[in-house]
């Protein structure tokens, strides 16, 4: 914790720059427009996951493994878009102020780690505002912003690039029948 | 020398007392309510075990806890469970440190097992700093886990006997958890619910960040203690002696996460004996964080300074009032004591004759 190797010094701490995500030059100007209207996200969000949810018989008609590829292409290039998705395959977005953790270069999904720059900035990519800080902030405008509180499991590497609103989609409607089957088997 | 080891059985420690999760001394203390004290080795960039034990020596007795780091700072060192392997065998009460970013959750899951039947009694889970901190940047970052999923997975492992896969186990592990916390970086005010979320996912102890900045490290244990998590976790707070101005200020700018006010920086500039006055503001600063509600303790760190570990503690006067400790024999090391005494007889082994023993089952 307390030590580190020699290296010149400098006015702040500088890590060496072999981060690739810092190479690819994005700008974080999307990203952080999504964690300012956090809110406006949650509420547009949660109707469209009805809507998905209301599209259950369409997608069982159609299959939910055919389905998978388009669904997954306009997820990708959606969220892509809004919130430099990383296609986990499990979202959390609800649940960190809608910043990915997945940006995180730690890939923490549970809070900042220690290293956070007193400017608010990344430990390992200097010019890129902490996911975590960000997160904090988003959730603070969302109606259920108390789920960052929630201990999030480990990711699930084998549901990388899959479509997790096909997979919540999927559970939503397996939650909302097994109730009824249940009835149906004491009957 | 503190034995953290049970007398009958070398896999499992000192008997356990209702409650505990760990028959290590550092949850006892912390229990008792006794102040701890722990205190952080510098691993070795050697193969030699006589670097751990005479780096070890230097707390025997008077620390209940010694972390051993897992590769601080990115940097390549002797590892953590080499560290406790060399420490459990001589006895000492270590604290294992497992960093997410150098192991997934196979290696992790093993280790903890590993480390547990050797006799660690204490386990601390870090995210760990990024590689490209360290002196191998090109290394491949893992954080297959992060420190709060860690904790989940032993917690697991310890009460219900299981694998994050939910396979069984037969013997759990009988670990203390601990975790680490920074006060002092941003988002503040998340910080003290973060600490929430590492109790909840089975933190018991942890040993905060280099405190320096004590109106900053107050306010922090204050909401700590309105937000009741004072009662279910014990809190160490991190102290450490500086060796001058200078050094302050490099640890400042190049170590992610460690805040340190230019007041302080102003104190040791100012000292005639910048290395007295580095000592002196550890000093004031266990003073100060002992009185703090809610600290159950202190985590010493005094990297490359761990011959002033002692002068501290002595001065500080933290361990007045402590309950002597007993020393006990652990059977293990009678095993190892008549494995030894064997090989001292230089005994000739035909290996001939021994395999005919162990195939016929005579002993």
């Amino acid at each position: 914790m307390a030590e580190a190797a020699k290296k010149p010094t400098g006015t702040a701490y500088q890590p060496s720059g072999v981060s690739p995500s810092r190479r690819a030059g994005r700008s974080y100007t999307i990203r952080l427009w999504s964690v300012r209207h956090s809110r406006f996200l949650e509420v547009l969000y949660n109707l469209f996951a009805d809507l998905f949810l209301k599209l259950h018989p369409f997608w069982k008609a159609v299959g939910y493994s055919r389905a998978e590829k388009p669904v997954k292409f306009i997820e990708r290039n959606v969220k892509g878009l809004l919130f430099d998705c990383r296609m986990c395959g499990q979202c959390a977005l609800s649940s960190t102020g809608m910043s990915c953790p997945m940006n995180c270069p730690k890939q923490l999904r549970n809070g900042p780690c220690g290293g956070v720059r007193a400017n608010g900035h990344c430990e390992v990519e200097p010019d890129m505002p902490c996911v975590w800080v960000q997160a904090w902030k988003g959730s603070q405008n969302m109606a259920k912003g108390d789920a960052i509180l929630n201990v999030q499991k480990p990711v699930d590497q084998s549901l990388r690039e899959t479509s997790a609103w096909l997979r919540v989609t999927a559970l939503a409607a397996k939650a909302k029948e097994a109730p009824a089957q249940g009835k149906g088997a004491v009957k | 020398m503190m034995n953290d080891t049970h007398p009958h059985d070398p896999g499992l420690p000192l008997e356990p007392l209702p409650g505990h999760s760990s028959r290590g001394r550092l949850e006892r203390i912390l229990r008792r309510g006794e102040f701890a004290v722990t205190a952080e080795l510098n691993p070795p960039d050697s193969a030699n075990p006589e670097d751990v034990y005479e780096r070890a020596a230097i707390f025997e007795g008077w620390v209940d806890g010694i972390n051993a780091v897992d590769a601080s700072g990115a940097n390549c060192h002797m590892s953590s469970v080499g560290i406790c392997a060399l420490l459990t065998r001589m006895g000492y009460a270590p604290i294992m440190q497992i960093s997410a970013r150098d192991r997934n959750r196979i290696a992790i899951q093993g280790d903890v097992l590993g480390a547990s039947a050797m006799g660690v009694q204490n386990i601390l889970c870090l995210t760990g700093d990024g590689v490209q901190a360290g002196d191998q940047p090109g290394a491949k970052p893992v954080f297959d886990l992060d420190c709060m999923s860690m904790l989940e997975t032993i917690r697991t492992m310890r009460d219900e006997g299981k694998f994050l896969s939910g396979r069984k186990l037969t013997t759990p592990p009988g670990v203390f958890l601990g975790a680490a916390i920074n006060p002092f970086a941003p988002p503040y005010d998340f910080r003290p619910y973060r600490l929430g979320k590492k109790i909840a996912a089975g933190a018991q102890f942890v040993q905060s960040q280099y405190v320096f900045d004590i109106p900053m490290f107050k306010e922090y244990m204050k909401k700590v203690v309105d937000l009741g998590y004072a009662e279910k976790c014990f809190i160490l707070a991190g102290v450490g002696p500086m060796a001058s101005a200078k050094t302050a200020k490099w640890i400042r700018t190049n170590v992610p996460g460690i805040h340190i006010p230019d007041n302080i920086i102003k104190r040791l500039e100012g000292a005639e004996n910048q290395k007295q006055e580095g000592k002196q503001i550890c000093i004031d600063m266990i003073n100060e964080v002992k009185e703090i509600e809610g600290v159950s303790g202190i985590h010493v760190m005094a990297y490359r300074q761990e011959e002033y570990v002692a002068e501290i503690v002595h001065e500080s006067g933290v361990l007045k009032g402590r309950q002597p400790w007993k020393r006990e024999v652990s059977r293990s090391e009678a095993i190892a004591a008549a494995h030894a005494a064997d090989v001292h007889e230089g005994q000739l082994q035909n290996q001939q004759d021994l395999v005919k023993a162990a195939a016929t089952h005579q002993s």
